[in-house]
């Protein structure tokens, strides 16, 4: 096999992984940003959004549908976890919603195992996307989720983009994640800003869900662990809490990943994750800040 | 030296107001008031409480006991977004302008609170003609702009709420006097065209030259209260209600 195919093929498996990792991530960012929490509980709506796809689809829903009902029912469990764990301790000690966010995993990852007990379950998808595209004799192949994957990932980034730049309430939210008080003084309703921020953060981890769910072929309660570990990593090497940051991180990450277990000796693949949680010390040490976000005290 | 109170309730008024910050009294037992049209000076030494009568009055902080009364309704329970729709905007000190979005995006900010959006255009066209140096700058991100133009920025973002009762903190903070000069020159464009102002400075000789009337508060309590007028003819009187010297 030629090396440029090897190198095209790993290049494709690095953007559907990076694109995974970029939704989930970028759904971590906008909630620190406004509130300056990390919200543990972001991965289980990847879990909520892939059951939901999946009890749907079991009703005889078509995929198309159920994959839009689990973004939805991630986005709406996003904004019932807000209203009624998060916005009750808002202004309490940072520690305080940290640990109502682990709280909130607990919860939601038993009610998972209580509906569908904890052993994992196929995740069924249609003939059109159980299939792949072979170039240079199968030296190439991307599967049809892969393309599903990266597609729905633009076109959901591109929606953000337009929203964040373009509109009275994405500006207001990079506003709000800025200064929040300067943000109520012009007279923005922060309590909508942040529950707008849930729901976008959590509807894309909704789509991720269904979309891991689809590659892994199936869902489990506690499937959400190990994308929120790797989201976090992106998150930070990008620059926590910014949007453009989350999107490069995610994509480097999937990208390193990839090219770790594809370029280095073999012997050093199951050292995968530990190169990475390794980068994630090295960035918190070195670069505290990310790639991408700069310095700025907040005065208060 | 004191004024009689107007007979229709004035715009704002402040009645007994004491805030605390945490276990410390910040203010206490403040009254005043603002009528329409005027501009209204609050002077005072560092943590005399000049800024937390502005932020309370903008629903940041809430009292621990008094009133504010907009129009003689008190509104020292709302939420900040309602205070700006009810009319209030507040340039806060330090500018605050919002760093990583453009001149436009905070001007386009300022904005939201209003329902009359056909007139938003106009407004803004207003601001850039006030301060030619913001559309200049328009397509800039606010970050990079000068002190100077921050505080030119968080002055025209508040404005663009086309607000009753302007709340103006420190505006003359941090910021080259040349810049200064012309900031006031501004606020005396626009207090001639019947902007309501309560103005909170350091700099007793600038703000004493733009307000028709003044208080000075010491440790937060108002020490001395008059016309502009009188309180420039009185350095001296001005001067010991600031730091308290008492003979």
């Amino acid at each position: 096999m030629s090396p440029g195919l090897y190198i095209a093929q790993q290049i494709i498996n690095g953007v559907s992984l990076g694109s995974l990792y970029a939704l989930v991530a970028i759904g971590l960012s906008l909630v620190f940003g406004i509130l300056r929490m990390t919200n543990f509980a972001h991965g289980d709506m990847m879990m909520v959004g892939a059951f939901g796809a999946l009890t749907l689809g079991a009703a005889g829903v078509p995929f198309e549908l159920a994959l839009l009902g689990g973004i939805a029912i991630g986005a709406l469990t996003g904004v019932i976890v807000e209203r009624v764990a998060y916005r009750p301790v808002r202004g309490a000690a940072d520690v305080t919603l940290l640990l109502t966010s682990l709280a909130v995993t607990y919860i939601l990852e038993n009610l998972g195992i209580l509906l569908f007990t904890s052993s994992p379950h196929d995740f069924p998808i249609p003939e059109w996307l159980d299939s792949s595209y072979e170039f240079s004799d199968g030296q190439i192949t991307f599967t049809q989720v892969n393309v599903l994957t990266v597609v729905l990932t633009g076109i959901s980034l591109s929606l953000l983009g337009w929203f964040v730049t373009r509109t009275d309430m994405g500006l207001g939210m990079r506003a709000a994640a800025e200064d929040m008080q300067a943000a109520n003084l012009v007279g923005l309703d922060v309590n909508k800003l942040i529950v707008v921020a849930f729901a976008l953060a959590s509807g894309f981890a909704g789509l991720a869900g269904v979309l891991w769910a689809a590659q892994a072929g199936v869902v489990e309660p506690s499937m959400g662990f190990t994308p929120l570990l790797k989201a976090f990593v992106a998150a930070i090497i990008g620059g926590f809490g910014s949007i453009a940051g989350a999107l490069l991180g995610g994509y480097l990450l999937g990208a390193l990943e990839v090219f770790i277990v594809a370029f280095l000796p073999s012997e050093l693949s199951p050292y995968r994750d530990a190169i990475v949680f390794s980068l994630l010390i090295a960035f918190l040490l070195f670069r505290p800040y990310g790639l991408l976000r700069t310095t700025r005290e907040v005065k208060l | 030296m004191s004024n009689p109170p107007p007979l229709a309730p004035p715009l704002l008024a402040i009645e007994d107001l004491r805030v605390d910050y945490g276990a410390v009294r910040a203010v206490h037992g403040v009254s005043l008031h603002v009528a329409a049209g005027e501009v209204v000076a609050l002077l005072g030494a560092n943590g005399a409480g000049k800024s937390t009568i502005l932020r309370t009055i903008s629903g940041l902080l809430r009292p621990r006991a008094g009133q504010v009364q907009l129009d003689g309704a008190p509104i020292h329970r709302l939420p900040p977004a309602r205070i700006v729709r009810l009319g209030i905007a507040h340039s806060p000190e330090g500018r605050r302008v919002f760093g990583n979005l453009t001149v436009a995006e905070n001007l386009r900010l300022g904005a939201t609170s209003r329902p009359d959006r056909d007139k938003v255009p106009a407004d803004r066209e207003r601001m850039y003609d006030l301060f030619p140096i913001l559309r200049e700058r328009m397509h800039q991100v606010a970050g990079t702009l000068s002190g100077g133009e921050q505080q030119m920025l968080a002055l025209a973002r508040a404005l663009m709420a086309a607000p009753r009762l302007l709340l103006l903190d420190e505006p003359s903070l941090g910021i080259a006097p040349l810049i200064v000069r012309s900031i006031f020159a501004t606020l005396g464009e626009l207090k001639r065209q019947g902007t309501t102002m309560l103005l909170v400075e350091q700099n007793i000789n600038v703000a004493l030259g733009l307000a028709d009337r003044a208080y000075v508060l010491r440790t937060g309590e108002v020490s001395l209260t008059g016309s502009a007028t009188e309180l420039r003819d009185n350095y001296e009187r001005v001067a010991e209600a600031y730091l308290g010297a008492r003979q």
